[in-house]
């Protein structure tokens, strides 16, 4: 095992704040997405926190209901831009390389821009609490609400922060089709990927298609706001539904950004942890796309209270009871890739389990909103809330704890703790559910979703101290998390290189892979085709271990020892840093900020010639620099 | 899709440099977001198309001027196309000369634009005046900043292969410039048809 | 396929295909003056711009003779705006 010993010894260049603030590593860029969005989750949790803690007992005093408008739309904004996409990237920047057997990304200089913008934007957006007030109309924006008072800029960042968090993820998946589509290595062919890299192919043309919808919807909100155009104004009969268009057309494809990358993560852990393939490959690959196509065909779904019609509420409710469909055809596979496997349970099996089983809950409310009477009931109450964030929290955040847990060791060379991770998958299982299973029966009770107090004697003060208390046990799940994390890398268990049995291209090389992945580029004969290499089949069908792996087989690297595997390791040649990704996200950042602040003149010009001359430097420095500067 | 990969599979050895189907493939799947992006605007434009309020309404289109500059923009795409053509070949001197031809074309639509978008305000159709202008000049405002972006592009290949720092493997390379350029093209094709000619 | 996919017209192409782009605008922006028209002015003005659409992405931007799978990143977004957004104006009763 030659790779496993082989010590990482990054030269005193590759270390410092200065080599991350240029790296160009697909496997950094990742880990940068994955602190960044840890720490946006830990805001978020704070701001949601806030929250409950207003809404323990009726009349709660905590927080004004301007101050509570604010908290509840950066909470949403927060989860979704800046915790789950960003999660998402960050697997997906580590790992579809390593899994599709490439060295790094198609554009890796693009990958650096997208994630300095994703985190200058992010940053941005939380300025606004100290300069004029954070976004306070929720993350749906919804217009007029969101057109009016324009002497505050508040929904101005919303506009313009949710435009370029947009612009971030649509840079990273240009990237990620670019690299699935051209780079992967010699006989990965589709069908053999991993479903976690179908997922990402999936999920980035979800991206690219709706994310210019939403774009060209907060550009009217910004020109609305500043400039005096009249798309939504009702007065001059412009419409404030083409918002609603605009932005679902955006949100629901967006719902299924969030899901089908946990659905990847689960998909990968499951085979593994059950020590049988995935069942029914290619129908976990066709439902997902499945699920992609369909996701565009029912964003209606979230507006029938807002009087479309039955024609187009019946046409809308259908596609939304049929999108279920797929989603069982995935439920299915699932549990039959369980079934009669020798189970290891494991941290990420158990959240992975906790996944599949909440998310199954959040799926069925999900169906009983398609029913569009019932739905008039349910819409903007706790109820949605309720639904929401099963398959948010049950659903993604579960599969991402789970895939947190399953490639810590990849990205660390340590385990995380068994023991303390059970701890915390039961703590954060019995917390999510104390918390957000009451919610249905509140909002089927009647209680509205974005209302800062409510009056005692209605029915609701019990359900709302339970769920509140609910979310205090959440918050100790996260800090057992963080415990967890901080003990496991000062003295966890070291992980070699497969620490799972795992069955992908991520486990044959090192933890933490070295620089350029791989020594030499696998050649991939099967789906699992790391598996095929450890395992044959007997008679019965039964998996046997091969005596031992010996040559030409991908866990040993016969070359890294001899003089000329050293030559084959310099030959490689990786893109060098560059500055300019930075500086060009920077500055794009900036113009945001003078778009915000326009109305107020000099600041906003003077914020917008900044930003001007930054991204220029930093585009044109960039479009002038070779991709790989003479090393020797 | 499975096909298509198998495709993709198949030609991966033949396409000479990989580089280029890499760039390709992202700025193919970038022009079909587009597609997305002004698909929202052109709906826009086409549900408050009769939302004039007491301002005026595409019977202040000029339709012969807009015609000429339309013109204008369509043999850009040619000159854009022979450019590619020379380049392709290695012919970087007479790649130039149409990439320049191209860019000045460009920068005639934008004055066009320019012109077209003063006289309007003359008779009184601004941003504020109703849905109809609003939408109308964020369309056309955006396409002419994407021909704007497309102009600066092709300066910097001309200014790129003028210092011989141009090579068809560098980020910037003239097929990928190309492929925006057409695209913009028909951007405009279409809004020609839907804004101008369907309307009046 | 390699020769498929190296096989790009001539410049000699190029010019014909500018041509018959001049000339189909000259009819467009003739069809609306003509009263005879009137009825099917409008199927007859998309007709129109949609081959000069066809032509300048077939030849072009090659897409003819590229890779097929250039054509399914760009029509994937192509048939979808234009799916998505004929139901947002048919939802709006705009036609
Ligand atoms: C079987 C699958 C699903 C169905 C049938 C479904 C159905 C619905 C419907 C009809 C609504 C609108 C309810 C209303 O506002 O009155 C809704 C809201 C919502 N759903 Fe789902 N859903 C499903 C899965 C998901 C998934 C996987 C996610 C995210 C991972 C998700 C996230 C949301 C969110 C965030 C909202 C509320 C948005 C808001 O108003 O702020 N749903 N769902
Ligand atoms: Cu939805």
């Amino acid at each position: 095992m030659a790779v496993a010993t082989r010590e990482q010894a990054p030269a005193a260049a590759d270390r410092g704040v200065w080599s991350w603030i240029t790296t160009v590593d697909h496997k950094r860029i990742g880990i940068m997405y994955a602190v960044a969005a840890f720490i946006f989750f830990l805001v978020g949790g704070f701001e949601a926190l806030l929250i409950r803690t207003q809404l323990a007992g009726p009349n709660g005093t905590v927080l004004s209901a301007e101050a509570y408008n604010q908290i509840f739309t950066m909470h949403g904004l927060t989860m979704v831009f800046a915790v789950i996409m960003p999660i998402a990237a960050a697997f997906q920047n580590y790992f579809v390389p390593l899994q599709i057997g490439a060295r790094d990304v198609a554009f890796p200089r693009i990958n650096a821009f997208a994630f300095w913008l994703f985190f200058f934007s992010a940053l941005f957006l939380y300025t606004s609490f100290l300069f004029g007030g954070a976004p306070d109309g929720a993350w749906v924006g919804y217009a007029p609400l969101s057109t009016q008072l324009t002497e505050y800029v508040r929904m101005d960042y919303y506009s313009v922060g949710a435009q370029l968090l947009g612009v971030a993820s649509l840079a990273g998946s240009i990237n990620f089709i670019a690299t699935i589509f051209t780079m992967r290595a010699p006989g990965m062919s589709l069908m053999r990927m991993p479903v976690f890299v179908w997922m990402t192919v999936v999920t980035s043309f979800l991206l690219i298609l709706s994310l210019p919808v939403i774009g060209v919807g907060l550009w009217q909100l910004l020109f609305d706001r500043n400039f005096g155009t009249l798309f939504y104004a009702a007065q001059a009969q412009g419409d404030p539904l083409l918002w609603q268009h605009l932005f679902w057309i955006f949100g629901h494809p967006e719902v299924y950004v969030l899901i089908l990358p946990a659905m990847g993560i689960v998909s990968e852990i499951l085979p593994v942890m059950s020590r049988k393939p995935l069942f029914g490959y290619a129908f976990v690959v066709f439902s997902g796309i499945a699920i992609g196509f369909l996701g565009f065909g029912v964003w209606a779904h979230h507006m029938f209270t807002a009087g479309l019609g039955p024609v187009a509420e019946a046409g809308f409710g259908l596609a939304t009871m049929l999108i279920a469909i797929p989603t069982g055809v995935k439920i299915f596979n699932w549990i039959g890739t369980t079934w009669g496997g020798r189970l290891k349970l494991t941290t990420p099996m158990l959240f992975s389990l906790g996944f599949i089983s909440m998310f199954v809950i959040g799926g069925l409310s999900g169906v009983t909103h398609s029913i569009v009477p019932a739905d008039t009931q349910q819409h903007d109450s706790y109820y949605i809330v309720a639904h929401f964030h099963y398959v948010l929290f049950g659903g993604a955040v579960l599969g991402y704890m789970a895939g947190a847990y399953y490639w810590f060791p990849k990205w660390t060379g340590k385990m995380l703790s068994e023991t303390i991770g059970k701890w915390h998958f039961w703590i954060t299982l019995i917390g999510f559910n104390l918390t957000f299973a009451p919610q249905h029966i509140l909002g089927l009770d009647g209680m509205p979703r974005r209302t800062y107090r409510y009056d005692a004697g209605l029915g609701w003060d019990g359900w709302n101290l339970m769920s509140t208390i609910g979310s205090y046990l959440i918050a100790v799940g996260v800090l057992v998390f963080i415990w967890n994390i901080i003990r496991s890398w000062r003295n966890g268990e070291p992980a070699g290189n497969d620490p799972w049995d795992g069955r992908t291209l991520e486990w044959t090389t090192s933890s933490p892979p070295p620089v350029h992945n791989f020594d030499e580029v696998p050649v991939v004969h099967h789906v699992d085709d790391f598996w095929y290499r450890k395992y044959g089949i007997d008679e019965d069908g039964r998996a046997v271990k091969m005596p031992e792996v010996s040559g030409g087989a991908l866990t040993v690297d016969t070359d890294t020892g001899g003089e000329d595997g050293d030559a084959d390791a310099h030959d490689i040649h990786m893109p060098s840093p560059s500055y300019f990704p930075i500086i060009a996200s920077a500055g794009v950042v900036i113009l945001g900020a003078g778009l915000v602040f326009i109305s107020s003149g000099a600041i906003g010009f003077g914020l917008l010639a900044l930003g001007a001359i930054v991204s220029l430097w930093g585009f044109m420095g960039w479009a002038g620099e070779p991709i790989t500067k003479e090393a020797h | 899709m499975v096909s298509e990969g198998a495709v993709v599979d198949h030609d991966f050895e033949d396409t000479g440099n990989p580089i280029h189907r890499v760039r390709k493939t992202a700025m193919w799947a970038f022009l079909g977001s587009e597609a997305f992006f002004f698909g929202a605007m052109i709906s826009t434009f086409l549900l408050y198309r009769n939302t004039i309020g007491d301002g005026p309404g595409a019977e202040i289109f000029n339709i012969p001027f807009t015609s000429a500059s339309s013109f204008v923009l369509l043999m850009s795409s040619l000159t854009m196309v022979l450019a590619d053509n020379s380049f392709q070949k290695g012919d970087q001197r007479q790649g130039r000369v149409w990439l320049i031809g191209t860019a000045l074309l460009g920068t005639t639509f934008l004055a066009g634009q320019i012109f077209e978008f003063t006289e309007f305000v003359h008779e009184g159709l601004t941003i504020s005046t109703s849905p109809f202008g609003s939408s109308f000049y964020m369309l056309t405002g955006f396409h002419g900043l994407h021909v704007a972006v497309g102009v600066l592009l092709l300066s910097m290949l001309v200014f790129f292969s003028l210092r011989g720092r141009y090579s068809p493997d560098g980020g910037m390379n003239v097929e990928l410039v190309a492929l925006y350029w057409h695209f913009v093209d028909i951007v405009w094709i279409v809004i020609f048809t839907v804004v101008y000619l369907l309307q009046i | 396929m390699a020769t498929a996919t190296h096989a790009h017209p001539t410049a000699k192409t190029y010019w014909l295909i500018a041509l018959f782009l001049g000339i189909v605008t000259a009819i467009e922006v003739t069809v609306p003056y003509i009263d005879a028209l009137d009825p099917i002015r409008a199927v007859l003005l998309i007709l129109l711009g949609s081959a000069k659409f066809a032509v300048v992405v077939a030849v072009f931007m090659h897409l003819r003779y590229d890779l097929k799978a250039y054509r399914f990143y760009f029509l994937i977004g192509l048939a979808g705006a234009t799916v998505v957004f004929a139901v947002v104006l048919a939802s709006f009763r705009a036609f």
